[in-house]
């Protein structure tokens, strides 16, 4: 498994003093107090309330956002340094898919992401295709991107991001939009996958099929263990109002 | 959502046209279009017409494509054929009209034949030798189909924001929907800047 390490990073923007109960001392809005952490299991889930931080702790692991303090490490590669190199290794899939989705059909937004990997467009093509037929998108290969349901759409921007073969995807919130069905659909899949899996989630059941848990609330990470005990973790500090 | 205009035009097909390279393609529209706009003829506009129905018709372009694209040049066309009419008389008017219409079914069954990503990287081709003066073609090529796919998204955010402000009552004043609206564009750029750099477009 590919190793993410936390070294004492924090994520901080100024804001003015006293405007937000999190603000630090110097009017700094602290949205994830220094976090050390070694992530090496193959599933880890986040979960946490609304604006706990954990997106902003995702966001730490692709170079999204660079740490104001300490160092990100993504299998000793620094996340701020080497961005590019460390982007082509983690993966990163959106609630929103609309937002993630930039050509017009479904074969060609995965072809976007394979330009990199693959320079002949014929040869581009048919790997797409295969990409659209392991995910059961073949029919909808020449549609609209518009025009897909909401699994669907989710399904394809899934499929663009490990069409490139990361060796991690990061998923912020995958499922929230998703109805039933396709909610499951989408958590299957990813624990399915044979990649390291950071998975951001309100969806219970699925945190707790993961081997490690970490629970996020005001900027820290407070609770970090199994799947289903960080889950309980997590319930727990919700029913005493502390999350 | 889907906006007809530009989503969709693609029509996956396995005709002349459709095996045609994409440069020979492009460099025969631009050809076409040159002829057109620079032959003053009246009698040659009929000819130039059914050209382009005829490449259409090779290409199999569906008939409702081909009526959508005559209708969004038809408005245009009809008004600057009204003033050729009143300046230089009805010959030169019709002439203009048809030239028009013609270039627009031209324009429309290169679209149709041709995949997005092969005019990429025509695009990518052609602008490789600017390499030299720090043009990075792979950008230029992604900033073209971004602009492409900003225009279907944000006609749907600004439907979503009116039917929004509708729901809530709100009238008609042009504020309750377009601040909103200019919000929510802003944050789809940033949400859309994310996605790129993640999937590590632009590296």
């Amino acid at each position: 498994m590919p190793l993410l390490e936390l070294d004492g990073a924090g994520v901080s923007v100024p804001a003015p003093a006293g405007s937000d109960p999190r603000s630090g001392p110097a009017g700094e809005k602290v949205l994830l107090h220094p976090t050390s952490l070694r992530l090496t299991e193959q599933r880890i889930g986040i979960v946490g309330a609304n604006g706990s931080g954990k997106s902003t702790l995702a966001r730490l692991l692709n170079g999204l956002i660079s740490p104001t303090t300490g160092r990100v490490l993504v299998d000793g590669l620094d996340v701020g340094r080497r961005g590019a190199e460390v982007r082509r290794r983690v993966g990163f899939c959106f609630t929103d898919p609309a937002a993630q989705l930039v050509m017009p059909t479904c074969v060609e937004d995965v072809e976007l992401s394979l330009r990199r990997l693959e320079r002949d467009p014929a040869r581009r093509r048919e790997r797409a295709l295969a990409v659209l037929a392991e995910h059961g998108l073949a029919a909808q290969a020449h549609q609209s991107v518009h025009d897909l349901s909401g699994g669907q759409r989710q399904l394809l921007a899934l499929a663009g991001v490990l069409a490139t073969d990361p060796a991690v995807v990061v998923a912020d919130e995958p499922t929230t939009l998703l109805d039933l069905a396709n909610s499951r659909r989408v958590g299957d899949l990813l624990m399915a996958l044979p990649q390291q899996l950071v998975l951001l989630t309100h969806d219970l059941d699925l945190a707790a099929r993961c081997e490690r848990v970490l629970v996020v609330s005001g900027g820290h990470v407070v609770a970090d263990t199994d799947g289903p005990a960080g889950v309980a973790a997590y319930v727990d500090a919700v029913d005493r109002g502390r999350a | 959502m889907s906006s007809p205009l530009l989503v969709g035009v693609h029509q996956p097909g396995d005709s002349w046209l459709h095996r045609c390279p994409t440069g020979p393609k492009l460099l025969g529209l631009a050809a076409f279009s040159l002829t057109v706009v620079l032959t003053r003829s009246a009698a040659a506009a009929p000819v130039f017409l059914a050209l382009a129905l005829l490449t259409a018709a090779v290409g199999g372009v569906r008939l409702a494509t081909l009526a959508r694209a005559t209708r969004a040049i038809l408005v245009l066309a009809v008004v600057a054929a009204g003033l050729q009419w009143w300046i230089d008389g009805p010959a030169k008017a019709v002439e203009t009209l048809v030239d028009l219409v013609a270039l627009a079914l031209a324009a429309i069954t290169v679209s149709a034949t041709t995949p997005v990503n092969a005019m990429l990287d025509t695009l990518v081709r052609a602008v490789r030798p600017l390499r030299r003066v720090g043009v990075d073609p792979e950008r230029v090529a992604l900033t073209i189909s971004l602009a492409i796919g900003a225009l279907p998204g944000t006609l749907a955010l600004a439907l979503e924001t009116r039917d929004a402000a509708r729901a809530r009552g709100l009238g008609r004043h042009p504020r309750v929907y377009l601040t909103p609206f200019v919000v929510r564009v802003v944050a789809r750029a940033h949400e859309q800047g994310d996605a790129l750099a993640a999937r590590g477009l632009g590296d």
